[in-house]
């Protein structure tokens, strides 16, 4: 459990992902089985068991400690967790010397599946009593299931990939048919095994992801190779349906990284009746028409699903592969092959709830742009405001997993840009330590004579290292106010820097003072010629605004 | 100890305790023996307990401390820090006006002393900064026996348990030989730490050159001058991007996250700091390696070292008052929080120094 606790409190500092990655790899490498398996369960959220509540936490400590110090330090900590960890007394019952070792994570793990209600506080409290400081914090985000470390599931397989130099996708691929705590995964790693077959009757498949496309990508494609698509603003899903061991329909809807997601989508699954594995984007579509992805969030990352969403966010499924139909695995086949077989497929389902991506007719690239900018007039119709720009695939690719050179584009529609004033900046993490690279920016609001400037968001990239080396710079030099790490930058209308900010859209925010909040805002360019009198004012931003106010945004995901 | 002596003249008898030592906005003043301990302003007459520079300041008339400690002074502010000094070594004692003075090792960094002062029958004890665990730089701190026992309080809450340093060396070495293409920056404050993490490096078997900003070097120099051990020791100033991969460079906290560390390569920023046990604490600061290395008692060093002393009444000053306060109530000691202003904690603190000097350290 130490040697767990270690790498977890590591990689709560650590903010760069290949260093992420080596931690995690190199504790495969240190750490035997069974206690491997189980950390990679517990970081990929395979362990399931009965977490303890807060207030058992409370209990035990309040018994231990006196209940003003546990306030004071409750108070100055933040965290319960946390506080127990640290404030736990040291068993003064128990000898110094042979003291039982501390319990392995496999101990945890396999005791907590088991574990009554009612043992549950002694069995807590005995293990909190072998542990260290770091192991105690470890040990309780993990019985009250609030591990959270910013390590996705797809992180810690690619750290396990390395341990055999293999490729992510093929754990991917296997994943479904494993359980904690992977013994057959690691030997065949390893080299001391054979690799474990996917018994799962509805596997996932890794998917094919496409680049952005760039101007000068142009002269080189020839629009005759390619076919061409809206680009949906959903999540991408995987809908895949086989038959188990007693001959019935399995259906499972997976995420582009592979993560079972069927639980929240019940709505869906009757549709999908046919044996095979479609590729295709989630969208709501009301009456027809298909909603923003702001109100498909309403339907993103919940474990329970009500009737009255089901009613009133009707999930779609918006076909554009087919990687298997029936048996045959189709993805050496062409993607214009796979596309006939598609709308075969999707004819032969019959079914309201899912269709074909409708393909956009071009036979130049100055068409095809034509059709970006206005995909209303282009065949999109009254669908336009959720398409986010066009995809386009080599009529001749096969279905290869990753980000496969030259096969898929995808061409995204010209963000919103507004000119705002830099407000305040943040120091950035790991490499941008030492460099002021997080910025708040805000635009006008009120009377001309009085206007006041309203933060509108935040961005940390879109600059180029020379640019980021100019703001540095600059926010040093014009600092008004330090707030620990944050500087108040100067942003009066004849002093401060403006920034050309680019966002996909636009939002209203109960959270943010301004009342919206911007989807993927980032910096495009500096405009050291404008004086920030001449920035955007706040109803530039709310013209963009339809729609009706919405909770806060699960997190999303969107290509 | 405790035993109060009636009899004698008057004065002496009602001499109490916060008549021997006063808090005054000065620092704490003994106005028997004339003198201030640690005063933040200038004064005729100061007790030095250690060469931090919110304790050790310049411009007093006469000061007393140790010889480190005067020598550090020497080297902060130059010869003419005082009109005059006198040094006095541990066990030492001195006659000032109608009380006695007395040094002892306070564990805290070189040359830092605990101050007994002693009128007639009562001794009061001023420990400044203090710690009881091992620290191979300086001599170890020695419990004294006392009526009223002055106490630091920078970690005084149960949350902070310092544990082995030399786990937290490991730590490091770990981190460096898993990430031998980048460079581990390692803030500690200039004073005491930084040499600190130097000696539990050689303990811990590290011999390669270890890297100094700048601002560090006198004082390191000053320390391997007192004899203290710490191997072979280099400048981090005018070595090559490339050739800083695998090296470990210590440097003042507010250096770690300035313009200077774009000399390293994809540099690990570490700190030593008791403060690193909280997480909040850590992030906060952007750091990517917290080492929990204190040179400040811990919960559990400061509620041992108040009952060894013995004394009957605690008075707690600088860090968490309120938490040590109730503990000595708890434990049927009388105790209040001394309100003293000015000492801040060397680690905590914002070295603004530090990141202007660090352009070209």
């Amino acid at each position: 459990m130490n040697r767990f606790a270690e790498l977890l409190d590591r990689l709560a500092y650590e903010p760069g992902r290949n260093n992420k990655l080596r931690l995690i790899t190199n504790y495969f490498r240190i750490v035997e089985d069974p206690d491997r398996g189980y950390a990679l369960a517990a970081i990929t959220g395979a362990l399931s068991f009965k977490h303890a509540k807060p207030g058992l936490i409370r209990d035990l400590i309040a018994e231990r400690t006196d209940p003003t110090l546990f306030a004071l330090s409750y108070d100055y900590v933040g965290d319960l967790s946390e506080t127990v960890a640290l404030m736990w007394p040291k068993s003064s019952e128990r000898p110094l010397h042979n003291n039982p070792p501390p319990p392995t994570l496999t101990e945890v793990v396999t005791t907590l599946r088991t574990l009554g209600k009612t043992e549950m506080p002694r069995q807590l409290s005995r293990w909190l009593d072998d542990l260290d400081e770091t192991g105690r914090w470890a040990l309780l985000k993990l019985v009250t299931g609030a591990m959270r470390i910013g390590i996705s599931a797809r992180l810690a397989k690619t750290a396990a990939a390395a341990l055999g130099d293999k490729d992510a996708h093929e754990i991917e691929l296997i994943w479904p048919g494993l359980s904690p705590p992977y013994l057959d995964l690691f030997a065949w790693l390893e080299g001391r095994g054979e690799k474990p077959v996917n018994l799962d009757p509805a596997p996932f498949r890794p998917v094919m992801l496409a680049h952005a496309i760039e101007d000068a990508d142009f002269a080189n494609l020839n629009a005759a190779d390619y076919i061409a698509e809206w680009k949906w603003d959903g999540i991408r899903v995987q809908a895949v349906s086989g038959r188990d061991a007693q001959g019935q329909i399995t259906t499972r809807l997976y995420s582009r990284s592979g993560e079972d997601i069927t639980g929240s989508f019940p709505d869906l699954l009757p549709s999908l009746h046919l044996r095979g594995a479609i590729d295709g984007e989630l969208l709501v579509v009301r009456d027809g028409r298909v909603q923003s992805f702001n109100v498909l969030q309403q339907r993103l990352n919940r474990k329970a699903v009500s009737p009255k969403l089901l009613k009133e966010y009707p999930v779609h499924l918006r076909a554009y592969d087919l990687l298997a139909d029936d048996e045959t695995d189709l993805r050496d086949l062409t993607f214009a092959e796979r596309r006939e077989r598609l709308e075969a497929f999707v004819k032969k389902l019959g079914d309201p709830r899912i269709d074909l991506s409708p393909t956009i007719a071009f036979d130049s690239w100055e068409r095809l742009a034509a059709a970006r900018r206005d995909p209303s007039g282009a065949g999109a119709g009254e669908d336009s405001e959720a398409v986010e720009g066009v995809m386009l695939k080599r009529r001749d690719a096969l279905y290869l997993p990753g980000r496969p050179k030259g096969q898929w584009w995808k061409w995204k529609r010209d963000p919103h840009v507004i000119d705002a004033v830099l407000m305040y900046a943040q120091r950035g993490h790991g490499k941008r330590s030492s460099y002021y690279s997080d910025y708040t920016f805000g635009v006008w609001t009120g009377a001309q004579d009085d206007a006041q400037l309203v933060p509108v968001g935040k961005a940390y990239f879109g600059f180029t290292d020379e640019e980021l080396l100019q703001i540095d710079r600059f926010v040093r030099r014009n600092t008004t106010e330090k707030f620990g790490p944050v500087r108040e930058v100067v942003h009066e209308p004849d002093q401060g820097l403006v920034l050309e900010v680019a966002f996909e859209g636009l939002q209203r925010s109960t959270r943010h003072k301004s009342g919206v909040a911007m989807r993927f805002p980032r910096i495009n360019r500096l405009r050291w010629d404008k004086p920030p009198r001449e920035a955007d004012r706040l109803e530039t931003l709310e013209r963009l605004l339809k729609g009706p106010v919405l909770p806060e945004p699960a997190e999303s995901g969107s290509d | 100890m405790t035993a109060k002596n009636h009899g004698h003249t008057p004065y002496i008898n009602n001499m109490r305790p916060q008549d021997i030592l006063t808090p005054q906005p000065a620092g704490l003043c003994c106005k028997p023996g004339g003198f201030h301990i640690d005063p933040v302003r200038p004064v005729a007459r100061a007790v030095i307990t250690h060469g931090h520079s919110d304790h050790a300041r310049a411009g007093h008339g006469a000061v007393l401390a140790t010889q480190e400690t005067l020598d550090m002074m020497r080297l902060r502010y130059g010869d003419n820090f005082a009109r005059s000094t006198q040094a006095v070594a541990y066990g030492e004692e001195l006659r000032l006006g109608d009380v006695t003075v007395k040094f002892h090792p306070a564990g805290h960094v070189l040359g830092s002393a605990q101050i007994a002062v002693s009128c007639e029958n009562t001794r009061v004890v001023a420990s400044g900064d203090y710690k009881d665990a091992p620290d191979p730089t300086c001599t170890p701190f020695e419990v004294v026996p006392c009526d009223v026992f002055i106490t630091e309080a920078t970690f005084g809450l149960p949350i902070f348990r310092h544990g082995d340093a030399a786990d937290q060396v490991e730590k490091l070495l770990a981190s460096v030989a898993l990430f031998p293409e980048r460079a581990h920056l390692v803030g500690a404050y200039s004073l005491g730490k930084a040499q600190r993490v130097i000696a539990l490096l050689r303990a811990a078997g590290y011999d390669a050159p270890i890297y100094l900003h700048g601002v560090m070097e006198k004082i390191t120099h000053y320390y391997q001058s007192r004899g203290v051990e710490l191997g072979e020791i280099r400048p981090v100033k005018g070595m090559k991007k490339a050739d800083l991969a695998g090296t470990i460079t210590l440097a003042p906290p507010s250096a770690t996250s300035d313009v200077w560390t774009r000399r390293f390569p994809d540099p690990v920023t570490a700190f030593a700091s008791g403060w690193m046990r909280v997480r909040a604490r850590a992030r906060q600061g952007g750091i990517e390696l917290p080492l929990v290395i204190s040179d400040h008692a811990d919960w559990d060093g400061l509620t041992a070292t108040i009952q060894a002393t013995g004394a009957g009444e605690i008075w707690v000053t600088h860090g968490q008052e309120d938490a040590l306060v109730h503990w000595c109530k708890t434990q049927g000691l009388a105790a209040r929080p001394l309100d003293l202003v000015g000492y801040g904690d060397e680690d905590g603190g914002e070295d603004e120094t530090a990141s202007t000097e660090s352009g070209d350290a």
